[in-house]
């Protein structure tokens, strides 16, 4: 019998070198955020606190409540630099550094094909298209990981996705995995790791395949995972300038004759853009459907869509247009870098002439933090990946979640919009 | 260990920001947060609850985000136990690692809210007071119960340490 890729890299990563319930495994690289990294920290210190297992092997991020909100989250993040310095972990990121985690980390090169990576936040499932085994945990677990540089997993059965047909037009990534919880729900894939696979998958940029992964979890995932590909190692090489040499025999596949708990395969030609309604991800309806909806607010960013396409699909449909009066339009660049390249192709300046503000990059409105929170009775579309009830603010506000293509046409109509009925 | 109080019912997927919203995460301390627990949702929980009783919930109770927060407001505001019919596996591993007492059970829908309950723990067995019915939930992979028993993790984390060295 066969194996699954994420069978294959647990594999890799366990000491006796064979697969039982429960494995322990030896861990490429961890993180956490200036949220789940102080209590990490404070874990740390009960369990030995003398030395952490790979000072280069761990990452802080600071990205949740940064620039820090009050005067809570600016400590938690002095609280995290100052056990930095303390045990010589080079890799302590704040803001101007650094930006969303998920998305900074990819970009530098941190995680690599076959790695096996754990992170304290739950949508470190994104690194899965980069065809590393990327898993969320809490803070307690992932000071188990800084002390030990191992981490108990029960190994996992996969369920495989195959995506075939023509993406219409104006539809993305971002449809194609909130059709997916649409069609197995919010607790589809508990446990259980997400392949992604088919010609749709293999003809989508890897930015498409952040997004993908990214919201694994919301179907209760243990993770997404997309095998690696001449994309993943050219992204690598390119963007985070990995020595070609690093990722050598790097692009492992599944085998052919290997067990999954189940196939999905779909044919996704015709697919509209689809949107999630209040309060799961799994609520999701073609957004032809939700054009009566009016909104208070657009945010277009988060570790699930605010990369450069991304930004580049919102100032194609932005581009000499106005946004909604009396709508807020917030652009937020998730790194320095997407910010810079942004900048240099004149996306910016078409955001803020067409009447959106651009926050630095956070995850802030997405959870709730700051940076854009709704108040009673509102209601936002977002590319973000939650819209559980008081997500963004208020318990009594709304989220809708969908593409930057649909949330800026939107954006300009001041209601639900299908991206073809302000653009070409 | 038998656990005793009484029952606060909850739906499918509570997830983690009905737990403990995120405005509260700038905080790591257990009491703070359990006075916020569930305030989205059930304002006042944290008032109406008493040291010792347990929360019930449906499926994929715990499901979104990662914070280790949401099991430590459920601990802080006092309650002893979490039942439900399936978890949301980053919350599992969470309240297992800070010592939060879980079971799964298929049959929670013959609890009603306000029941008074009666739990062995390491039975898994549920006695609701004034019914003759027990109901029964999923064993533990012995691996898991080991942490269980330690207390949690850092304990277990700890004592392998302590025999690594004196190997």
């Amino acid at each position: 019998m066969g194996l699954t890729l994420a069978e294959k890299i647990f594999l890799r990563h366990s000491p006796k070198k064979r697969l039982e319930d429960f494995v322990y495994s030896n861990i490429d690289f961890c993180f956490a955020n200036d949220v789940t990294g102080p209590l990490t920290v404070k874990q740390f210190y009960k369990i030995t606190g003398k030395r952490v297992f790979n000072s280069k092997k761990i990452a802080f991020v600071c990205d949740h409540f940064t620039p820090a909100k009050d005067k809570n989250s600016a400590n938690n993040v002095a609280f995290l630099r100052d056990f930095s310095l303390r045990f010589k972990i080079p890799n302590f990121f704040d803001i101007n550094h650094c930006g969303i985690e998920h998305v900074f980390l990819a970009e530098k090169g941190f995680v690599k094909p076959l790695d096996l990576v754990v992170g304290a936040d739950s949508h470190t499932c994104t690194f899965g298209a980069l065809g590393a085994l990327a898993i969320g945990v809490g803070s307690t677990d992932l000071a188990g990981v800084m002390a030990t540089g191992t981490c108990w997993f029960k190994v996992p059965k996969t369920l495989k996705f195959i995506y075939k047909g023509k993406l219409s037009k104006w539809v993305s990534a971002k449809d194609l995995i909130l059709y997916t919880i649409f069609k197995i729900g919010v607790d589809g894939a508990l446990y259980k790791v997400m392949e992604f696979s088919g010609p749709v998958i293999k003809a989508l940029n890897m930015e498409g395949r952040f997004t993908i992964c990214n919201m694994a979890i919301e179907a209760g995932a243990k993770t997404g995972i997309i095998e690696p590909d001449e994309k993943t190692l050219n992204y690598l090489k390119r963007l985070a300038g990995l020595n070609p040499q690093v990722l050598n025999n790097r692009k492992l596949k599944s085998d052919p004759d290997a067990s999954y708990e189940e196939i999905y395969e779909w044919d996704i030609s015709g697919l509209e853009p689809q949107v999630a309604c209040p309060h799961l991800p799994s609520n999701v309806k073609p957004v032809s459907k939700l054009s009566s909806v009016k909104l208070d607010q657009v945010v277009i960013g988060s570790c699930t869509n605010g990369r450069i396409s991304d930004l580049r699909v919102a100032a194609k449909i932005l581009k000499g247009r106005r946004v909604k009066s009396n709508l807020r339009v917030i652009v937020i660049p998730a790194t320095p870098d997407i910010y810079k390249q942004a900048l240099k192709e004149g996306l910016i300046k078409i955001f803020i002439e067409s009447g959106c503000i651009i926050s630095p990059p956070t995850c802030g409105p997405c959870l709730g933090g700051h940076m854009g929170i709704l108040g009673k009775g509102e209601v936002s579309l977002a590319t973000t990946n939650r819209n559980f009830i008081g997500r963004m603010g208020h318990p009594e506000s709304f989220v809708y979640l969908a593409s930057p293509a649909v949330a800026s046409a939107s954006a300009i109509k001041g209601r639900i919009t299908h991206p073809q009925e302000v653009a070409k | 260990m038998i656990i005793k109080g009484r029952a606060h019912k909850f739906g499918d997927n509570i997830n983690t920001d009905d737990i403990i919203a995120a405005k509260y995460l700038d905080s790591q301390d257990e009491k703070f947060l359990g006075s916020k627990c569930m305030e989205n949702i059930y304002p006042n929980f944290s008032k109406q609850v008493k040291k010792g009783d347990i929360i019930i919930a449906g499926k994929n109770f715990g499901c979104g985000s990662s914070r280790e927060h949401a099991p430590l407001a459920i601990k802080g505001c006092g309650v002893s136990l979490v039942v439900a019919k399936s978890f949301a596996r980053i919350f599992y591993r969470n309240s297992i690692n800070i010592g939060l007492p879980l079971l799964e059970c298929k049959e929670v829908g013959s609890i009603k809210d306000k029941d008074f309950l009666e739990v062995d723990l390491s039975k898994g067995e549920i006695k609701i007071v004034g019914k003759s019915k027990v109901l029964n939930s999923e064993k533990f992979p012995l691996f898991l119960q080991e942490i269980i028993d330690r207390g949690g993790l850092i304990a277990w984390l700890r004592r392998n340490l302590k025999k690594r060295r004196n190997r």
